[in-house]
């Protein structure tokens, strides 16, 4: 049995159901990122943990206790809000150990409580300063420690980061990562950014309009999604996904697509079950790194496939340069290594790595397993 | 606020200056008149004032018409002076806005924080309690305040501006807090604090100029109130009414000079509560319109 369980969970407001059967478990000292484009139901999950929204069905448990009417000041849960939702007439100090005062905490312990966290977050200098009185960065500390100090069983952030710039974003998603390392502590974690989802989480949910779309790690998410929601949300830039007609040749199955002229190309596929589509369209997905130059290609990979193609327009980006171009109609991003020599116009001969490449069932949008 | 007011100072000219301070001063100098009259005529001889000029300051400067206002002129039947009333209004002004207020904080706290279905129609009709005309809830008030044995006292007095007040309370209130982030409440309820202890340790602290505001606006309006005094007031009336009595009463000589330092007393609280908290009056009425 899992740490946290949401098991057959809905919410409705009214008669709108906006979480449809969620069913997650997570394990003790998890890391598990909810991610999803606005208005997937994310923090309405979240909240729904933290016994902030009601549920309207199925069940939620925390270390085996079932919650759903169990009051959040009771769940032992702690919670960091987007925007931080410290008590602007408190000091610092008093804000973190504002929570353990509630709970009838004696004032010595809550004071040890506060300087063994206050020293952990590095924001011992500010115990007496007021929210207002302190930066972005040091505003977030702060939150962090005040769930910190009441040493819950489950964290929950909600878009923790997003009002920070994005240098800050940088360094306090290490912070985290490394906070979370140390402490081992179980988090749930709502962000709409798919790098930080990707880089912090031992596992991701993804969501898209109330559903769960795929739950793994995030090596799952990325090499194997479940359809092309997921396919096209995680990763920057987004996978590319090209129509396509499974043939035969050389006795493997083969995606034909058509380059930049028209002309006829094939790929062959690694995943040999795709042979029973032969014949039929399918909807080939195609990561922007796995199309480079010659040089750059992953010399792991048992698939390289050479595909001259005209070069659209190239973008360097500092550490790669972006190239696009045109294949079966469609706009397709490859990621060249930065000092790649390719110019508008030209031809260039291009390697697609199609161990990487995924199949898609056109009709479903959902990957065609092999 | 202070700053975009430098800002244009700085960049007006010198000429337009000095205009727009005289045009002021003026302003200031018209509004200040009738004090002044007031002041003057308050501590002069009431033959100084019969026999010549009202502007002028006095020759024989004599405090015996403020001492007459408040202890020995006669109100009505008795010699009593504006003292015993003036009590009456404190006694009657001090629970009615405290009452007002703290009522009004808890409907805007409840109306913001802790929904309920129906909650925009409880609001809605609140505030058209601010749109009713005094003259209309007299009888019916009349009626209430005889079946609960209230009529004619100071409690009864206090319950109808209380009740009179909650509209404008609870809207100065629930607008204040409608723009305090109800992430923070949510916060707090993790943290395990209830309904009254997020009332009192987060919303409260931060509502200093609003609720500044529904002292003022409570205060000014129950204080200068004639026509429920004069209704229900009984035998305990407040200042206002006395002060009526006072200036309107038909025998005798006029005494302009006590009727005059009678209504500067009577005036004289609304002033110093103005006083007191008018700089935070500005600030809490701008609080919820601009952020930060
Ligand atoms: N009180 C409510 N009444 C009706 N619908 C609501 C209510 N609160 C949220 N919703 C709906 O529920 C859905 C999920 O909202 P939620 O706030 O969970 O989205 P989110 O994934 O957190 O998005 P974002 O990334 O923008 O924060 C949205 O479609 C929203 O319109
Ligand atoms: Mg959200």
């Amino acid at each position: 049995m899992g740490f946290l369980e949401i098991r057959n969970v809905t919410k409705a407001y009214g008669n709108v159901e906006v979480l449809h059967h969620v069913d997650i478990t997570v394990e003790e000292s998890e890391f598990l990122v909810l991610v999803g484009p606005s208005g997937c139901g994310k923090s309405t999950l979240l909240n729904m943990i933290a016994g902030l929204e009601s549920i309207t069905g199925g069940e939620i448990a925390i270390k085996g206790r079932v919650v759903n009417k169990v009051h959040s000041s009771k769940r032992n849960i702690a919670m960091v809000f987007q925007s931080y939702a410290l008590y602007p007439n408190m000091t610092v100090g008093q804000n973190m150990t504002f929570g353990l005062e509630m709970h009838g905490v004696p004032k010595p312990e809550r004071d040890r409580a506060l300087a063994d966290v206050a020293k952990l977050l590095q924001i011992d200098h500010l115990v007496d300063r007021k929210p207002g009185q302190l930066s972005g960065g040091q505003r977030q500390r702060v939150a962090m420690g005040r769930a910190l100090v009441r040493n819950p069983d489950v964290f929950l952030f909600d878009e923790p980061l997003s009002n920070l710039d994005a240098k800050l974003r940088v360094d306090m998603r290490t912070e985290i990562k490394k906070l979370h390392q140390k402490l081992r502590t179980t988090i749930v974690y709502v962000t709409h950014d798919q790098i930080e989802a990707m880089t912090l989480s031992t596992r991701i949910a993804v969501m898209n309009k109330g559903y769960v779309q795929q739950l793994g790690t995030p090596k799952e998410i990325y090499d194997t999604p479940a359809n092309i929601f997921v396919a096209t949300f995680m990763g920057s830039p987004a996978m590319n996904i090209l129509p396509a007609r499974v043939a035969m040749a050389d006795g493997r199955p083969q995606a034909r697509i058509t380059d930049a002229e028209g002309t006829e190309r094939l790929l062959p596929f690694s995943q040999s079950n795709l042979a029973e589509w032969e014949g039929r369209e399918i909807l080939l997905g195609i990561r922007p790194e796995a199309i480079t130059d010659p040089e750059g290609a992953d010399r792991k990979s048992t698939n390289i496939v050479a595909l001259a193609n005209e070069v659209g327009v190239t973008e360097p980006a500092g550490s790669d340069t972006y190239v696009t171009m045109t294949l079966s109609g469609k706009d397709v991003i490859a990621r060249m290594r930065a000092d790649a020599s390719v110019a508008p116009g030209e031809v260039f001969n291009f390697a697609v790595n199609m161990e990487k490449a995924v199949a898609f069932d056109p009709k479903t949008e959902e990957r065609i397993k092999p | 606020m202070s700053a975009a007011s430098q800002d244009t100072a700085v960049s007006t000219g010198r000429v337009t200056r000095t205009f727009l301070y005289l045009v002021l001063i003026l302003f200031a100098l018209f509004y200040l008149l009738p004090l002044y009259v007031m002041g003057v005529n308050s501590v002069k001889p009431l033959s100084e004032i019969t026999g010549g000029n009202m502007m002028a300051l006095p020759q024989i400067w004599t405090l015996a018409p403020w001492r007459s206002a408040w202890s020995t002129a006669q109100i009505g039947v008795e010699p009593t002076g504006l003292k015993p009333y003036f009590l009456n209004s404190i006694l009657m002004v001090v629970p009615a806005v405290a009452i007002s207020t703290v009522v009004g904080a808890l409907n805007g706290y409840i109306l913001t924080k802790w929904r309920f279905r129906g909650d925009t129609w409880v609001f809605g009709l609140m505030l058209f309690s601010c749109f009713i005309p005094f003259q209309i809830v007299l009888i019916p008030m009349a009626v209430v305040l005889g079946k609960l044995g209230l009529a004619g006292t100071v409690s009864g007095l206090i319950l109808v501006h209380v009740v009179y007040g909650i509209g404008f309370t609870t809207l100065y209130f629930r607008n204040y807090y409608a723009a305090f982030p109800t992430e923070l409440i949510r916060a707090a309820q993790i943290d395990g604090a209830g309904f009254f202890r997020i009332f009192w340790r987060i919303l409260l602290p931060v509502s200093g100029p609003i609720a500044v505001v529904s002292v003022i606006w409570q205060f000014t309006n129950i204080w200068n109130d004639f026509l429920f005094g004069v209704s229900f007031g009984g035998t305990s009336q407040p200042m206002t009414v006395a002060l009526n009595n006072l200036v309107q009463s038909s025998t005798g000589v006029k005494e302009y000079n006590v009727h005059f330092a009678g209504a500067i007393l009577a005036a004289l609280p609304t002033l110093f509560v103005y006083i007191v908290a008018g700089r935070y009056f500005v600030r809490g009425l701008m609080a919820g319109s601009v952020k930060g």
